[in-house]
């Protein structure tokens, strides 16, 4: 018995079939509700070409497109003397511009915006120190080592260092071992090819 | 080999869609590297893996679908160099997300990571895991990363931390197995580790009051220590922003004390001194220093009552709403809703500057300004702070008017100290920004209007003023047209006239025009159009002398291309046209006064109904009549004004037409009949009557017009019965037929019906009894009529009868009106229901239902459950 219908014996309203939900709401459980951090990064082109995206909360694909396309609309259109919030569904979307690229995140309400814009500079300084001095086509052609980078800033949209000497020497330390590896195989190839020669 | 297959490296490939100039060109290239990446996943080759995921991952950035990739990740990080394992995670992370079943398949590979020998592999999965696990993962994964945040490597900790923060997110019930060695990483030296530390003592406290009661405990004064620490220790190169030290710390630090500190005076005493410390002695020139300032005044105002630190913080916040910069500003005003609540006097300080941060050039700043001020509202400063609102309203974008005015709507309405006020204030908005109101606001308008007799005169005058220089407001024009048509001779003839008034000279044919423009205009809306017509027809009686060109006017709609507009157009004229002489004034007197508790009642209490009737006007054009939004107004006034036994229906019918009820029926030559609504409709019916035929369908189109409202219908049906012979003219004219059918089964249709149901007694207590009478109406074996007869057997009268139904899903149920809410002694009422059941044949009728009414001025509530309907209905 989900529908109460009522009716009051003078009103003239014809249909006034009220369908109040009441069992739904008392027996609707309490959904928790999960609280990220940051729930995606975005850096955008100012041509609105997507350079990066990480999604730290669920988004399907058609979701994820939608949510680029309507936010680089809004972003991209703003003033540059205005400040780097903007109120987007519920969200707060916190967006800093380096050069020709927007670099945008996507935070709950109750965060702290200034911090967040913090974080961004940090990702920012810490790109700018691998790549020295890092323009847009450096994170085109390199769009992984940014990821990489991303991926030893944040982990589930929470920050996980503040010391840039560390993200740096972890980031090398990587590296590192891919070269070795690649030397590794290229030496074995060498001596496969002597050796069938 | 290798080189035949391998198609171009990734470098290229970015390069070649770089390079394109159209988005079909860029489409052409994508298509070819997809084909090529498959064919090269085909092969099987581990070698072109590594790259075929670098180049995919490039090819989702551009938002092409790259499913057929996936498995390639899985197949990446199952194999053992770290290269491949790297580049295998990443493509896990992007391409596919916790919702995907591929995933499942990762848990091993991620396991067997988890315990690899070299750390950066760890690393790897811990990451990977922190991203992406979904709840299965997390049950399964948890003891690993556990025991990973004591591993001995820091960076394997603190990614450790974060992805337990992840996992208790995603499964609260683990929370418990991560509070030990969670309180062990506060004690930490590293700051990424006592960042992440910190992170996930916050997570473990917001989800499980345990942990929160021993992290408050036992780590409060070392939390303490730690902040005090950082705040006070010297120049730091590697964690040194803009002069504070690590400000990322300083924040985690800041929120897990607020969380341990709020609803703990305790926890709060401890914690007072370091955070005046920091609201003092944090440098505030840089963005990192003020985003500290911003954490510590959230936290002040969170946890229990230091009083001499909130006004610090309150002071903070003064500080940085005097700042230049528009983010420190934006965060003012963001805090300012919440200080608001505990100190409202120290807000309102700021008042001049925050109105001033309502006409700032950006929208989120407006935003949150114009939020704040209406917080800031009360009766001693709605005046002036509405003054200032509409003033900016003048000025203001185009797409800021409508947050605009519906927060001084509000306004206004919440605390406005008199009516003229209120009126004046609405005719300002209305004028700026009329096109932007919404349907409520303005119905309300006319409510107050309707109430404030002895403002008529003022406020028609001063519509007609507004109106004449702000045409094109849609909603303005209404309001005006409305009262023209009501007090259209207040208007002329300058009654009620106030000291604050210039005297104005309106002839009748000015106030005509008035609305002639409104009717003509290109862009009138529907509503606006069938509500001048209403207007005319009234003002045809008020401004006799010139009812020649208002018939000219109406007769001009006789060719409208909207039906409603051309009905009522033919419907009217033939009013103005034959009955010129029958009682004409009072054919079309004023509107009673419309209840204003009730509306507001209404507007407020129930959502759902005021929803439905408010759709209405916008959405279905035979709905979209004058008549509309005005048997809103009616209908919400109908519940008090109507005192005598017709129902609100015959209201309806009465104020359309704007018949005085007692004075017809006294002038009445027609039959009286037993209902004053029937007698009413006989009155309509018998007007002037040249010919028989002629009233046949004169009485069809009042009906039909009665008709496509689906209000007025009701009406039908309480006239019905003392008024056989007219249900048979309309029960001949077609399209009627359906209308009336579901609502009053005559008696020749019941018996043609197949099957007779019995009556039942749906319930029976000491003072009710209900009975239910069946029919079905022919063509539609789904659908039930059920007449419920209630019959009172005590011997007092009940008052404010109502009867409440439900029904399971399957059925569909439809009330009718009762034919009185109030039930005398061993008298009794009727009430009709119909009923569709969707699942006919299978299952039968079942109904619970209430009744509530009033005896001796009490509520009584009766409820019970029908289950003894008859099979096969």
């Amino acid at each position: 018995f989900s529908l109460l219908s009522s009716c009051f014996p003078r009103s003239c309203t014809f249909y006034l079939v009220l369908c109040i939900i009441l069992f739904l709401l008392a027996q609707e459980s309490w959904v928790c509700v999960l609280y990220f951090q940051i729930h995606f990064v975005l850096l955008v082109s100012r041509q609105g070409k997507v350079r990066l995206t990480k999604w730290y909360s669920p988004y399907t694909q058609k979701e994820r497109s939608k949510v680029i396309r309507e936010l680089s609309g809004v972003i991209l259109n703003r003033g540059p003397k205005l400040c780097n919030f903007i109120e987007w569904r519920g969200y707060k979307v916190v967006y800093k511009r380096y050069a020709s690229l927007y670099f945008c995140m996507c935070i709950d309400e109750a965060d702290n915006e200034l911090e967040v814009l913090e974080i961004i500079h940090h990702y920012v300084e810490i790109l700018d120190r691998y790549f020295g001095s890092v323009c847009e086509l450096d994170l085109i052609f390199n769009f992984h080592k940014a990821y990489y980078i991303l991926d030893e800033l944040l982990i589930a949209g929470e920050l996980q260092e503040s010391s840039k000497k560390t993200v740096a020497r972890i980031i090398s330390a990587q590296d590192q071992l891919v070269e070795a590896a690649k030397e590794e195989a290229s030496s074995i190839s060498n001596i496969i090819a002597q050796a069938t020669k | 080999m290798n080189s035949i297959f391998s198609g171009t490296r990734l470098r290229d490939m970015i390069r070649s869609i770089r390079a394109c100039k159209t988005a079909a060109e860029e489409r052409g290239v994508v298509r070819k590297e997809c084909a090529d990446i498959r064919a090269s996943i085909n092969e099987n080759d581990p070698h072109d893996r590594h790259r075929n995921l670098a180049k995919l991952m490039f090819i989702h950035m551009l938002g092409y679908p790259t499913h057929f990739g996936q498995m390639e990740c899985l197949k990446l990080i199952a194999s053992p160099g770290f290269p491949e394992k790297r580049i295998g995670y990443l493509g896990l992370m992007l391409l596919l997300d916790e919702r995907q079943e591929v995933l499942m398949l990762v848990t091993n590979s991620l396991k067997q990571d988890l315990n690899h020998t070299n750390q950066y592999v760890v690393g790897l999965a811990l990451c990977a895991l922190g991203n992406i696990c979904s709840a299965e993962m997390a049950r399964d994964l948890a003891p690993e990363v556990e025991r990973l945040i004591q591993f001995r490597d820091p960076n394997i900790r603190k990614k450790a931390a974060l992805c337990s923060t992840r996992i208790v997110r995603k499964v609260p019930d683990l929370a418990e197995n991560f509070i030990n060695a969670a309180s062990s990483l506060l004690k930490e030296k590293h700051h990424g580790v006592l960042i992440t530390g910190v992170q996930l003592c916050y997570e473990l406290c917001t989800i499980n009051d345990e942990a929160l009661e021993y992290f408050r405990k036992k780590c409060t004064e070392g939390l303490i220590k730690t902040l005090r620490d950082i705040t006070n220790s010297a120049y730091q190169p590697e964690y040194d922003v803009a002069g504070i030290t690590d400000p990322f710390l300083h924040i985690r630090l800041l929120k897990l004390l607020r969380v341990l500190g709020h609803g703990d005076a305790d926890a709060s005493d401890l914690m007072t001194d370091i955070l005046a410390q920091v609201a003092t002695k944090t440098e505030s020139n840089k963005n990192a220093g003020n985003a500290v300032l911003y954490e510590c005044v959230e936290t002040i105002m969170a946890i229990e009552d230091t009083s001499s630190l909130r006004v610090l913080a309150i002071n903070i916040l003064g500080r940085f709403l005097s700042n230049r910069d528009n983010n420190i500003r934006y965060v003012a005003l963001n805090m300012l809703m919440k200080a608001i609540a505990f100190d409202d006097q120290a807000v309102q300080r700021h008042r001049v500057t925050i109105l001033e941060c309502v006409k700032d050039p950006d929208a989120s700043i407006r935003k949150r300004a114009l939020e704040l001020v209406s917080l800031l509202v009360n009766e001693n400063n709605v005046k002036q702070l509405t003054k200032e609102l509409i003033d900016y309203l003048e000025i203001s974008d185009e797409d800021f008017k409508e947050d605009l005015s519906a927060k001084i709507c509000s306004i206004v309405e919440k605390f406005s100290p008199e009516k003229i006020w209120y009126i004046d204030q609405m005719l300002k908005v209305l004028s700026e920004a009329g096109k932007f109101v919404k349907d409520d606001v303005w119905h309300a308008l006319i409510v107050v209007i309707s109430n404030a007799s002895e403002l008529h005169g003022y406020t028609v005058r001063a519509l007609y003023k507004a109106v004449l220089t702000y045409s094109e407001q849609e909603t303005l024009v209404r309001v005006a047209i409305w009262c023209i048509g009501e007090y259209g001779d207040l208007l002329v003839n300058n009654v009620g006239m106030l000291g604050i008034e210039d005297p104005i000279t309106v002839t009748e044919s000015d106030a005509v025009d008035v609305v002639e423009d409104a009717i003509t205009r290109h862009n009138s809306d529907m509503t606006t159009k069938a509500m001048a017509l209403v207007a005319l027809l009234k003002l045809s009686s008020r401004f006799p002398s010139i009812s020649e060109r208002i018939k000219d006017i109406i007769v001009k709609q006789k060719g409208s291309l909207l039906l409603e507009m051309q009905q009522r157009a033919i419907e009217f004229n033939s009013i103005v046209d034959r009955h010129k002489n029958i009682r004409w004034s009072s054919l079309v007197e004023r509107m009673p006064v419309l209840d204003e508790a009730t509306f507001n009642v209404r507007r407020a209490g129930s959502l759902p109904a005021s929803v439905s009737t408010m759709a209405k006007p916008s959405v279905s054009i035979p709905n979209g009549v004058a008549a509309a939004p005005l048997v809103d107004l009616l209908d919400l006034g109908s519940d008090d004004i109507m005192a005598a036994p017709s129902s609100s229906g015959a209201d309806f019918l009465q104020d359309l037409l704007g018949v005085d009820l007692g004075s017809s029926s006294a002038q009445s030559g027609a039959t009286p009949g037993p209902k004053a609504g029937a007698d009413l409709l006989m009155d309509i019916l018998s007007i002037g009557t040249p010919s028989p035929a002629q009233n046949n369908t004169s009485s069809i189109d009042l009906l039909s017009t009665a008709g496509i409202n689906n209000n007025p219908s009701n009406a039908l049906d309480t006239l019905s019965s003392p008024a056989p012979p007219h249900i048979a003219t309309t029960a001949s004219a077609g399209g009627m037929f359906d209308l009336l059918d579901g609502l009053s089964p005559s008696p020749s249709k019941e018996a043609t019906n197949g099957p007779a149901y019995p009556p039942i007694v749906a319930y029976e207590s000491s003072t009710l009894k209900i009975e239910f009478t069946f029919s079905k109406p022919s063509g539609n074996p789904q659908e039930t009529n059920v007449q419920a007869t209630f019959i009172n057997l005590s011997p007092n009268t009940f008052t404010d009868f109502i009867f409440q139904a439900a029904v399971p899903k399957f059925l569909q149920l439809h009330l009718d009106p009762a034919s009185s809410n109030t039930l005398p002694a061993s008298g009794n009422i009727t009430q009709n229901l119909r009923v569709t059941n969707s699942q006919h044949g299978k299952k039968s009728l079942v109904m619970r239902m209430r009744i509530g009414y009033k005896l001796n001025g009490k509520d009584v509530l009766e409820e019970g459950q029908i289950n003894n309907f008859p099979r096969g209905l």
